[in-house]
């Protein structure tokens, strides 16, 4: 009468994961409103510390947006799982009858909507105050859309892999910024190319091809991380 | 015909071996208790019985299949009651509910999660956070789950922590009921149940 029996499905762990994440963020949302306020405040306090001299910042200023959303979106890394494993939510998430991989996708799914989606949304906004070209701005945006979930992806990694462990957040970012240097290289390479008049194509590619490694073999890397970290 | 079996379970934590040829069988309409002292591997053999711990050796069937063979079969007809109860404070009791149903990938109305909080005492919380319910309440969203999940197999960890008198006797019904239809249930506890543990496995 009340429950009927269904087989679990990727798509279905991966819809519970993503609405789940959604509504929890939604009742609390400081997390986000941290991520974001820092990548504003951040950005914005460059030029002034820098002063007024235009070349400067055009020359910084896809560099800088990109340093500024690389922090940003580790900030909310630490608390990826683990107010899930604090709680006894991931043990029953292991146990879901859904595949492991399905609900591991709809969290980072979440996790990126929630900070690498804004931080693109808002970065042409940012750099306007770098004095960058209207398309250098359009450029930097889209790489920063490529490469916001892969850190998101990344860090899912990192955050899975240092559950449990004592002083977490400190071997968290050990972890994980090293690993995110190369999407900082590409993404920002892409915008400082299109600002010397080069194509942005090949970063945007490596950006993209990056997306498709990470999107295909990361999600069941951090399964197996939960796996141990609940062993 | 349903049936868990254990076959010579061992399981160590580090350099402590917790317990060594443990094995017993339950059938439809049989629960096992485990007793012993604190620290003495209760929680580490319902973990090891979930899938959640891999024991050093031995094996786990569920229907004479060893429960790694199909993981999310098994999964399906579990439910595991763990020390943490896997409640998210900032979603209401029946938003909880509602969660811990559809990640066993079963579907539950809005009135059968009504019907489920109001038999354990929750009707007119339901819609609180689940911050501001006090420990037996967020258990009791636990029982609620354990009423709509209808799971074949129980595995359930001390499951009347916090729980006043009443809650007791309210887990003790859920038990007879899910025993009546033919379920089976591990329940590690050092209370004395009113369906007799069919078996008792002395750990330690």
């Amino acid at each position: 009468m009340m429950a009927a029996a269904t087989l679990g499905s990727w798509p279905g762990g991966f819809a519970w994961a993503f609405a789940r994440d959604f509504r929890l963020a939604w009742r609390s949302p400081g997390e986000t409103v941290l991520v974001i306020a820092f990548f504003v405040l951040v950005a914005s306090l460059f030029p002034l510390g820098v002063g007024a001299d235009m070349r400067l910042l055009e020359r910084i200023g896809p560099g800088v947006i990109w340093v500024c959303a690389l922090l940003a979106a580790f900030l909310s890394l630490p608390t990826m799982f683990s107010s899930d494993y604090g709680d006894g939510s991931l043990e029953q998430m292991a146990l879901s009858s859904h595949p492991m991989v399905g609900w591991v996708s709809g969290k980072i799914a979440a996790h990126w909507i929630m900070t690498g989606l804004p931080l693109t949304v808002l970065s042409p906004l940012l750099a306007l105050q770098y004095g960058l070209e209207a398309d250098t701005l359009l450029v930097l945006a889209a790489a920063l859309a490529i490469g916001t979930p892969v850190l998101s992806l990344l860090g899912a990694a990192c955050s899975a892999l240092t559950l449990g462990a004592r002083g977490g957040g400190m071997l968290l970012a050990l972890l994980a910024l090293p690993l995110f240097v190369p999407i900082l290289i590409f993404g920002a390479g892409a915008a400082e190319a299109q600002a010397a008049g080069l194509s942005p194509s090949p970063h945007l590619s490596l950006l993209g091809a990056a997306l498709i490694v990470a999107g295909m073999g990361l999600p069941s890397a951090v399964s197996l991380a939960i796996r141990i970290a609940l062993d | 015909m349903r049936a868990l079996e254990v076959r010579g379970l061992r399981c160590s934590r580090g350099p402590v071996t917790l317990f060594r040829e443990v094995s017993f069988a339950v059938a439809s309409g049989e629960w096992v208790a485990v007793r012993g002292a604190n620290g003495s591997g209760k929680t580490t053999l319902l973990r090891c019985i979930a899938g959640l711990t891999h024991p050093d050796s031995g094996e786990v069937f569920w229907e004479g299949v060893p429960v790694g063979r199909d993981r999310s079969a098994y999964h399906e007809a579990l439910s595991y009651g763990g020390h943490l109860a896997g409640i998210k404070d900032d979603l209401t009791a029946d938003e909880n509910l509602e969660a811990l149903v559809a990640l066993r990938g079963r579907a539950c109305d809005a009135e059968g999660r009504r019907a489920a909080l109001a038999r354990v005492g929750l009707e007119k919380r339901r819609h609180l956070p689940a911050r501001r319910l006090s420990a037996g309440q967020r258990r009791r969203i636990g029982l609620a789950r354990l009423a709509v999940e209808r799971a074949p197999l129980w595995a359930l960890d001390e499951p009347l922590t916090a729980l006043d008198d009443e809650g007791q006797r309210l887990f003790e019904h859920l038990l007879a009921d899910h025993l009546a239809s033919g379920g089976i249930a591990v329940i590690a506890t050092h209370h004395p149940l009113a369906p007799d543990a069919t078996r008792e496995l002395m750990l330690g």
